[in-house]
């Protein structure tokens, strides 16, 4: 029984981390309409990156993930404010190829730097708790915790700053949002600076679980189906769509074979599709002409 | 500059445009069925690769470029096709009848994910097709008394009333005659009915639907036609791979086909050719460029994805009509040559408009 409780634990733990990278995916679909199929890579960039800072320069756990959010951030940012602006307007289509291209060309350019051979991310956080009984290591609290408490820090932005709500309109209505005196492309790009530090986080913490190398781009395919789970566009959604892919990935692999792990996330996806196309916390309408 | 004065209506949705444009294509066919005479094993060898690349290519421009249906799934459907003629050759089926299996199949389950997916749109549809390649992959690797899973299966020589078609020259024929019978069906599926539908189903589904437009019957059918295009590219494909691994058919493939109608030319025959034209050709010239390059660059792993990434990115936001699209450009130059205008073919500036809250 506490063999099984562990592994809800564990999957909730990796889960976490999907919701991360579903968030942000979460946060540049709602503000501006792009899905970015690179995400899984921009965490990758994050890892390598972090790992660079700790291992090759010798900084400091805290600091060097401060750098790397930064880093990644930038990356973010100059992706939308050099590529993905020149777009703006285009179909869907172009956009899903772009970003896909992308994370190819970020993928090449990771292994070009930092090598095919898995990598060893050291953390400070050693040891394990004991809760009721269930052995709870400082890795997968760290997990979890990091999760709530950036989704939570990105609720608060969107629903009570200023810049939140400019980017929740700029969503809703470009031009009437410009218009309005609110800097869209700017916004935009901010973003994309937002999103890429969270996925620099969601490196950060997987990487003790995964190991650092080009490979971990594919999470963010599975974070996909996190995202799409909880709803497209909604943010407890990630949240929650994260956990359960977690969960289930970790208990197909408990229940029928630990093959299923690999695949249990996509299968979880083709039958949310099919069943509730619009996820189960998000909202769906008819297009008008 | 071609004037064409049309007499009949039925001028609309010929084959061909005018009899200038039918005897360049004969006389093309012409070329292509003279081609073993001149050329050398190794060059019809590519050759029938990128004719195999150009059915799955056409398929997926029926399906993207003309229905409007994004699939990140079409490497899982020539994986199925693949693996279809080489089980059924295998079961001691004759060539024909196993290729002609292997499309039946590989259509049936492109109509079976078909029917449902497509009640998504645009954006789902490509991650459900993106769920499926995962999926597809790992029942190949898992299914090893089918399979062979990772140890591979080789594919039983094909044999064609006593000729082998695994000597170059024959498979080229066989490659040849796919080809141009894909390209024509596709041609005719165009101007039919069926065409024109899908055409005005990418162009807006709320307004085709209220034409009379069957939305979910002619999704599925376009679906299923390219999985059947792709099912026989990968029945094709078997035969010059010679061993199948699932890896083959992975993500990695999907993209590539992708890349073929994005670079090709979204929305037309002519792209779809040129597409798989230009990555079928795509490794040479990574292979020449990389002479070129310092060896510590050219050396690197991922140096081919990467360029592949690069060039998707090039033409998305340079060229997004793809070759075709530079090609009219080349020819409205000529055609129009003194008086031609640079802002002819300029983008209109355009706001993103939503397609959430509707």
């Amino acid at each position: 029984m506490h063999s099984l409780i562990s592994v809800i634990v564990s999957g909730v733990a990796v889960g976490c981390v999907y919701a991360l990278i579903a968030l942000g995916f979460t946060l540049i679909y709602k503000a501006t309409e792009v899905v970015n199929f690179a995400q899984g890579e921009l965490l990758m960039i994050g890892a390598f990156v972090a790992y660079s800072f700790i291992v090759l320069w010798g900084w400091g756990y805290w600091a060097a993930i401060a750098a790397t959010m930064i880093v990644v951030a930038v990356i973010g940012f100059l992706i939308d404010a050099v590529i993905l602006r020149r777009i703006i307007g285009q179909p869907q289509f172009s956009v899903v190829m772009l970003t896909i291209g992308l994370g190819f060309v970020l993928r090449a350019v990771g292994t070009m730097i930092w090598g095919t051979s898995s990598l060893v991310l050291p953390t400070p956080f050693a040891g394990a708790i004991n809760v009721g009984g269930v052995v709870v290591s400082s890795t997968t609290l760290s997990m979890m915790v990091g999760a709530v408490f950036l989704c939570g820090a990105v609720g608060m932005f969107f629903g009570l700053t200023r810049v939140g709500v400019a980017m929740q309109a700029a969503s809703q209505n470009q031009l009437a949002a410009y218009y309005m005196g609110v800097p869209v492309k700017l916004l935009f790009s901010l973003v994309w600076a937002i999103s890429g530090g969270i996925a620099a986080i969601a490196g950060v913490l997987i990487a003790p679980v995964t190991l650092v190398d080009s490979n971990l781009g594919f999470l963010g395919l599975k974070a996909f189906a996190a995202a799409v789970l909880g709803g497209f566009g909604s943010v407890p959604g990630a949240l929650v769509g994260g956990v359960l892919i977690g969960l289930l990935e970790q208990l197909s692999s408990w229940y029928v074979t630990a093959d299923m792990k690999d695949i249990a996330a996509y299968v979880a996806l083709l039958a949310v599709l099919f069943v509730r196309p619009q996820g189960l916390l998000g909202s769906v309408g008819r297009k008008k002409v | 500059m071609r004037r064409i004065f049309k007499t009949h209506y039925n001028q609309d949705i010929d084959l061909f445009r005018d009899g200038i444009d039918r005897n360049i294509y004969c006389g093309l066919l012409v070329i292509l069925l003279l081609l073993p005479l001149s050329v050398g094993s190794f060059w019809l060898g590519e050759i029938s690769y990128a004719l195999i690349l150009s059915i799955t290519s056409v398929g997926l421009m029926l399906l993207t470029g003309f229905a409007g249906q994004v699939s990140i799934g079409h490497g899982a459907f020539v994986g199925i096709g693949a693996y279809a003629n080489a089980v059924l050759l295998t079961s001691g089926l004759p060539l024909p009848l196993s290729i002609i299996g292997a499309v039946v199949i590989s259509t049936l389950v492109g109509a079976l994910l078909g029917y449902p997916a497509l009640r998504l749109s645009g954006l789902y549809l490509a991650m459900a097709t993106l769920a499926f390649t995962f999926i597809v992959e790992h029942v190949f690797v898992h299914w090893e008394s089918m399979t062979g899973g990772f140890g591979g299966m080789s594919v039983p020589a094909g044999v064609i009333l006593n000729y082998s078609i695994m000597e170059g020259v024959s498979f080229y024929y066989l490659c040849l005659l796919s080809a141009v019978g894909a390209l024509l069906l596709a041609r005719n599926i165009l101007r039919s009915p069926t065409g024109r539908a899908f055409v005005s189903i990418r162009d807006s589904e709320v307004a085709a639907q209220s034409m009379g437009v069957n939305l979910a019957s002619k999704k599925t059918t376009a679906f299923a036609l390219s999985a059947g295009f792709a099912g026989l590219s990968g029945a094709l494909l078997a035969h010059r791979i010679g061993s199948l691994a699932p890896d083959a058919f992975g993500v990695l493939l999907s993209i590539q086909l992708l890349l073929m109608v994005v670079v090709g030319g979204l929305g037309s025959l002519h792209g779809a050719i040129f597409g798989a034209i230009f990555v079928s050709m795509l490794p040479q010239i990574i292979a020449v460029f990389r002479d070129t390059l310092p060896d510590s660059l050219a050396q690197q792993p991922g140096l081919e994805p990467g360029l592949f990434g690069a060039i998707l990115v090039a033409f998305v936001l340079f060229e997004p009509a793809g070759i075709n699209g530079r090609w009219q450009k080349v020819k409205a130059y000529f055609a129009h040559f003194p008086m031609h205008r640079k802002a002819t073919f300029r983008r209109q500036k355009n706001f993103t408009k939503s397609e959430r809250f509707r």
